[in-house]
């Protein structure tokens, strides 16, 4: 019966993802080892003691509401990508974008937040982190808004519609995974600090 | 997530095949053929280089009094008045041969170079995911080249710190010369090489996931594919952890950060770190250093078990333990990492932890050697170049693996670690293994990579030479080691305790350079034979995988028509009752009704059921172009 199975399986050409796709989402398994090893070595680090302790900026709350409004925003130009609402789709992408770059405005007002605590990128490490949390996921923010507004450019050319979904979804898939990975910094540093 | 049918992948490329100049086709190739020979004359290259420079520091462990003077043209200023060599560049030299061995050689020149040149002609494929990805994979493992090459020619020399470089040695400009501008482009070149590996490793998945022919399931797939495929799933989870290393190590370096710094007085002044922690490097280092190992190796174990069963003309045994070992062994090279570091001061329980899930992985790497001995065990062995050093890498597995259950053990660790005796258990268990899985890869697809057959004699006589020459270099190391001398040092003779084994060390020494100089009958072959070879058949060893189903010098494309399809596991090997003592995969079932075996008649009849329907909708296809 398996020999059967493994034969069936194996008679039809394997039908597969788009390679590009599937890349995609091997690059944010990537993207998580470093943010995964990079949030271990905090705990580890903090375990040790001699351990700053500091309020977190109480901009995050509203980046993170940003940053959850952006992957909506995202949404609605992926359902209107699909219904062949071109119009729509631009001005959803053109939203987000701008939603992604009000995200790193804030961010850089949480550094300033940061700093009017006296706490430094050089100093404590507890303080270090957080700047290379931030640091990191900002770089790859500007990278999503880059993409996005690659989209954007293709979508003026009537290159997106619903017969032509692959850049638009991978664009969506990093955005999100974007926005994810911001909560669960913004969740790890809650629970963590 | 959509599906895309990627068949009509196979239409793109066909209008590759012409217009190649010479700079599309050897240089920015995007071939995969040409990009596994670039990493493989390029790790050809680092080898050379990371060789000569371990003679060169064997020669001041086994000849302490010789003049060094000879060596002034090539290292300048780093050989004294007197003939000695510095010691800061004895330190820059082991480090230099580590990092250039472990990475450009083992990890860049042997799974760079096989899985890009096997993974798409092994499973039916015309090129990777992206042949441009794959590209940059290798420019970029160039450029890494090009920084860590210039590295070694700094006033203060390379990277010093050992290829682990940890901090707080490896963070401070002022602790040694070689964490000067060295160290900083150590971690230059590393970033580079983390994003070429990444992107070769993202490609090799993709490719095995996606790009496989017609009937080639994951149950048919050779056992090196699966060993590539593996390897570049650890590649894919541990060098971004390294790049974390790296990140932070950077900050403290160049930032002024104390990730890793913390108290440090030099010459009775504080430094202004506080708060750092070393271990934490050793931990974020480790959980790449150590799946590194298996990076290493898979791929040459993989080689190995295609090499040896072709050669034994035998199925390989068990092919599902092989599998499930490699399994086992990629999962657990993901939670034994703190075994490196059983003396940091790491809690002792947590170190019982460690030697356990360590312990077991002795199973599956002894599930995979019994199945090499079981594959060869009366097989009608031809002793090919590649047989050989297959045969040779099982041995040395052997031998080096063993002492692996003695390192694993925490308390006997405390007696053994950084001594010579780990030097001997990982060169003979990883480096020499996968070096010798590396050249047996090499003798045996040679045919395929440029046409022509290398030297049999010379490749006899190169293996002879190496496989004693290996053991007499290392096995001495276990009693060095045992005795207690650690490695790192500069010199044995100042320590009453170690003097003893001057002679022992004059022959580890001896023995190096003649291993070494052997090496050099492999390169005279291997350039020799390109070009002056003698011509190949197109099956020379009458192999079963698809790689040799395509013509003697495959264009970008791999196949002039369809890509052949599947109907049958690689490894039909003196099947009973078949006339030839191999049937290639790409023969189906129904053809050979006189060797199959009861199970496979009930496929015939699905098979020639399947088949009808194609030949149905190829017609249908064909009628609707014509209308």
């Amino acid at each position: 019966m398996e020999e059967k199975l493994s034969y069936e399986e194996g008679a039809v050409q394997p039908l597969s993802m788009h390679p590009k796709k599937f890349a995609l989402w091997l690059f944010i398994v990537s993207v998580v080892m470093v943010f995964a090893s990079l949030t271990s070595a905090y705990i580890v680090r903090q375990g040790e003691g001699n351990w700053l302790e500091f309020n977190l900026p109480d901009i995050f709350w509203y980046t993170s509401a940003v940053i959850i409004l952006s992957s909506i925003t995202m949404h609605w130009a992926y359902v209107s990508a699909k219904n062949d609402a071109l119009d729509m789709l631009r001005l959803a992408l053109i939203i987000t974008s701008f939603l992604g770059f009000a995200f790193l405005v804030g961010q850089w007002y949480s550094w300033v937040a940061l700093v009017d605590r006296d706490v430094y990128f050089v100093g404590n490490p507890s303080g270090s982190f957080l700047y290379v949390f931030t640091g990191l996921h900002a770089l790859h923010l500007i990278s999503g808004v880059i993409f996005l507004i690659i989209v954007l450019i293709s979508s003026l050319r009537y290159k997106i519609h619903s017969q032509n979904m692959a850049q638009m979804e991978m664009c969506v898939t990093y955005w999100h995974f974007l926005g994810a990975l911001w909560i669960y910094l913004f969740m790890f540093l809650l629970l963590n600090h | 997530m959509a599906v895309a049918n990627v068949s009509s992948h196979d239409v793109e490329h066909h209008e590759h095949e012409h217009h190649d100049n010479f700079i599309t086709k050897y240089i920015f190739s995007t071939d995969h053929k040409m990009i596994g020979k670039q990493f493989l004359v390029t790790g050809i290259f680092w080898a050379l280089i990371g060789g000569f420079l371990s003679i060169v520091f064997r020669l001041q462990l086994g000849f302490p009094d010789m003049n060094l003077e000879f060596l002034r043209p090539i290292f300048g200023g780093w050989i004294d008045n007197t003939g000695k060599l510095d010691p800061n560049f004895y330190l820059a030299l082991v480090t230099m041969h580590g990092t250039i061995m472990v990475f450009f050689v083992l990890t860049a020149g042997l799974s760079g170079t096989f899985s890009n040149f096997l993974i798409p002609l092994q499973i039916g494929a015309r090129d990777m995911a992206s042949g441009f990805m794959n590209m940059l994979s290798y420019w970029f493992f160039f450029l890494s080249s090009v920084v860590m090459f210039c590295s070694l020619f700094l006033e203060k020399g390379p990277a010093g710190g050992g290829w682990v470089v940890y901090p707080p040695l490896s963070a401070l400009e002022q602790a040694i010369p070689g964490s000067g501008l060295g160290m900083t482009l150590w971690l230059v070149a590393m970033t580079f090489f983390i994003v070429s590996s990444l992107l070769g490793g993202i490609n090799y998945i993709t490719t095995v996931i996606n790009l496989r022919t017609k009937g080639m399931s994951f149950a048919r797939l050779p056992l090196t594919i699966w060993a590539f495929f593996l390897t570049a799933i650890i590649g894919l989870l541990s060098f971004p952890v390294l790049f974390s290393a790296a990140l932070l190590l950077v900050f403290d370096r160049s930032f002024g950060t104390s990730f890793y710094l913390s108290d440090i007085y030099i010459g009775g002044e504080a430094l202004p770190n506080t708060g750092g922690s070393a271990v934490l490097y050793q931990h974020l280092f480790w959980f790449l250093g150590h799946p590194e190992v298996y990076i290493v190796l898979l791929p040459a174990l993989g080689i190995t078990s295609e090499i040896i069963a072709t050669n034994s003309r035998k199925p390989i045994f068990g092919y599902k333990a092989m599998i499930i070992s490699m399994l086992g062994i990629t999962i657990l090279s993901f939670v034994v990492w703190a075994h490196h570091m059983f003396v940091s001061g790491m809690n002792p329980f947590l170190g019982s932890i460690f030697m356990f899930l360590t312990l077991i992985i002795a199973v599956p790497s002894a599930v995979k050697v019994f199945n090499y001995l079981t594959t060869l065990w009366r097989g009608n062995l031809r002793f090919t170049p590649g047989m050989l050093f297959s045969i040779g890498l099982v041995s040395v597995f052997i031998s080096g693996g063993l002492t692996g259950i003695f390192l694993g053990n925490s308390a006997i660790d405390i007696q053994l670690h950084d001594t010579y005796f780990v030097v001997a258990h990982f060169h003979l268990v990883m480096g020499s293994a996968s070096f010798f899985g590396l050249v047996a890869g090499v003798y045996h697809w040679f045919p395929k990579m440029f046409g022509r057959m290398m030297d049999e004699k010379l490749g006899h006589i190169h293996f002879w030479l190496t496989f004693v020459g290996i053991y007499m270099v290392f096995f001495p190391m276990h009693y060095i080691g045992i005795a207690g001398f650690p490695r790192r040092y500069y010199t044995w003779t100042e320590f009453a305790f170690s003097d003893m084994y001057t002679d022992l060390n004059m022959f580890v020494s001896a023995a190096a350079i003649i291993t070494f100089a052997a090496q050099m009958i492999l390169v005279f072959n291997f350039f020799y034979s390109m070009f002056f070879g003698r011509k190949a058949s197109l099956n020379p060893w009458r192999s079963n995988t698809l790689e040799w189903t395509t013509p003697l010098h495959p264009q970008h494309g791999n196949w002039p028509g369809e890509i052949p399809s599947v109907y049958r596991w690689p490894y039909d090997y003196s099947k009973p009752g078949s006339k030839e003592d191999f049937i290639p995969q790409t023969i189906p079932l129904s053809a050979t009704p006189e060797s199959n075996l009861p199970h496979e008649e009930k496929l015939v009849n699905l098979e020639k059921e399947i088949i009808a329907e194609e030949g149905q909708i190829l017609v249908a296809n064909e009628t609707k172009e014509e209308s």
